[in-house]
């Protein structure tokens, strides 16, 4: 079993919530984001939110995934003062929606006065309602980027065991768990982690506060990326408690604390009317085993559509 | 005795969470007098919270007071969560009117909230003014959604016109969805309607494609205007549930041609005669 912590799956297909369900992906946390095209009206922002919260929490469902979100101000949209301030009057409302797990993600991008403002406000909001937070770090200065983001968090004043400070890499790890924070680690080609080097790294430092997730979005990126880690690693000799814990149980544990997360909701769901939006998932009681040969290729194989 | 709703809903709460008699006391004080909407976004996103999300308990003797209180109204598969949110819309005396804050809660509702928001219309206060909302529910894909209007829920039976009463019908059967639930089935059955599933029915068998049985619920009242014995033949010749329907279908038909049709299958219009087969057990269930 395991949690994709960092999945934007409204840019994604339903064969690849096939593939995920497949290779033993239980749940799946989507946080708020850019979706590549700026939006330059407040409703096609709340609009999105509503997305989250309503239609792709369905649609994962549909596949026995359950599907968790976070809700926030991107960094890269908080530049535009006027939508900024227009979607955080609506930012309290969704937050405390069911499933919303954490504010997020914030942070970031290019590190100007503006994205300050939105990132010090949403972190004011994220302590007043009891959510977790999860940090995007950014690309550029990163480095220096991740260590401004933890000082803001402390400054507001911010629990670091609240906190997933994610796109971790060789260099900003050490810190992050210095301080306190998890570390999340987002398994997408050539830009920010590959799965070998993570092995590398799970090696150094263990399961303690790790988290893995693919971060797959519009760009070129792997749905699989969690499955695929947990199987490199376990070939590579990395322990079955270690990958279980950064491919799973880290992410249930700090998700977990907004009380809109548990292991119930995927292995034992409710006899509510929830049961209409929640498909079940058959392979789920079979298998810890990452499954990803099992993937579907129903694209290139199959020639009949009924 | 309970007789409105929104008392029964209350009654139901509170017997089933008591430890939360004092919250809910306030809460619903509140929503009472305040004239802000912030608390009735408080309350609905923490009445889950609070509360939980189990089954709304009720015996059949809730059930027929809900009948009572609503005709047609039917609670059941309701969640605690979902009637406590409902009675605290009942309750709820804000600066707008109720179609405008019901509009602005769809807008943001979570998937398990809109079930919840639609499973309450017909209880609204000026219930007629939310066509648009529900225009927008019907359309969503997501079935649960769809069937918090159409399933054990009034509304459509006392708001619909023909045109999207039809729809709904259709819907139902393209979705894959039941026909039995839905509130008014044969009190508003149509020839239009009988006549669009009709042609909805040939397109199917021309694809290959079964067709829901129930569907000649909706046609056998109008089996003669719409010329359906031809069809209706056919299903009788299909699987046990299909004979059962048309033989229902061709029974409340009632005509000369039904007759002559009934005269091919004995067993099963006996079966039908004796009530032993009906719209919820088309085929003979055997005590095991």
């Amino acid at each position: 079993m395991f949690i994709d912590p960092h999945a934007h799956m409204v840019s994604r297909t339903t064969d690849d919530y096939e593939a995920m369900a497949a290779a033993g992906i239980v749940a799946l946390v989507e946080p708020a984001f850019w979706v590549g095209q700026p939006r330059t009206f407040v409703g096609t922002y709340v609009d999105y939110l509503s997305s989250l919260v309503g239609w792709e929490r369905f649609r994962a469902g549909q596949f026995g995934i359950r599907h968790y979100c976070t809700i926030g101000l991107n960094s890269k949209e908080a530049n535009n003062e006027a939508l900024a301030e227009g979607v955080m009057e609506w930012l309290p409302r969704f937050a405390m929606k069911e499933g919303v797990v954490a504010i997020g993600e914030i942070g970031y991008d290019e590190q100007t006065p503006l994205e300050d403002k939105y990132f010090r406000a949403q972190l004011t909001l994220a302590k007043e309602l009891e959510l977790p937070v999860m940090v995007h770090t950014p690309h550029r200065d990163k480095k220096r980027g991740t260590s401004r983001s933890m000082d803001v968090c402390e400054e507001m004043g911010l629990d670091p065991s609240w906190v997933v400070i994610d796109h971790n890499n060789e260099e900003t790890v050490r810190e992050t768990l210095d301080r306190g924070y998890w570390a999340g680690f987002s398994i997408y080609p050539s830009t920010k982690m590959g799965n070998a080097r993570m092995v590398e790294l799970l090696k150094q430092y263990g399961g303690d506060r790790i988290i893995v997730d693919s971060a797959c979005d519009w760009g070129i990126s792997d749905c699989l990326g969690v499955p695929k880690t947990a199987q490199l690693a376990l070939e590579s000799g990395i322990s079955e408690s270690v990958v279980r814990r950064v491919t799973y149980e880290n992410a249930l544990t700090v998700y977990g604390k907004s009380g809109q997360m548990q292991a119930s909701d995927w292995l034992d769901p409710d006899p509510i009317d929830q049961r209409t939006l929640f498909e079940g998932n058959s392979i789920l009681r079979g298998g810890r085993d990452p499954l990803v040969e099992t993937a579907p290729t129903r694209r290139r194989d199959n020639l009949l559509i009924e | 005795m309970p007789v409105t709703s929104l008392e029964l809903l209350r009654e139901w709460v509170y017997r089933q969470t008591p430890d939360h008699a004092e919250w809910l006391d306030a809460q619903y004080a509140r929503l009472s007098e305040s004239a802000n909407e912030c608390d009735l976004h408080l309350f609905l996103g923490l009445a889950p919270r609070r509360l939980g999300k189990q089954d709304l308990a009720l015996s059949p003797a809730d059930l027929a007071l809900a009948n009572r209180a609503y005709p047609g109204w039917n609670p059941s598969g309701w969640s605690l969560d979902g009637a406590a949110r409902i009675a605290a819309l009942l309750t709820f005396r804000g600066p707008r009117p109720f179609p405008d804050t019901f509009q602005d809660l769809v807008r943001t509702a979570d998937a398990r909230e809109l079930i919840t928001l639609y499973r309450g219309l017909a209880l609204y206060s000026q219930a007629e003014s939310l066509t648009f909302e529900v225009g927008e529910g019907l359309r969503s894909n997501m079935r649960a959604v769809f069937e918090s209007i159409v399933h054990r829920n009034p509304y459509p039976r006392d708001h619909f016109d023909e045109h999207r009463w039809n729809h709904i019908v259709l819907k139902a059967l393209f979705i894959g969805s039941r026909l039995g639930p839905i509130v008014g089935l044969d009190q508003r059955a149509n020839a239009e309607l009988a006549r669009i599933l009709l042609d909805y029915a040939q397109e199917r068998w021309a694809a290959g494609r079964q067709v829901s049985p129930e569907l000649w619920r909706c046609i056998g009242p109008f089996a003669e205007s719409v010329s359906a014995y031809e069809a209706l033949q056919r299903a009788l010749a299909g699987t046990s549930d299909e004979r059962g329907a048309a033989t229902l279908a061709l029974t409340a038909s009632d005509t000369p041609s039904a007759r002559t049709l009934l005269l091919t299958t004995p067993d099963t219009t006996a079966l039908v005669a004796e009530g032993r087969i009906n719209w919820d057990n088309l085929t003979l269930q055997e005590a095991a």
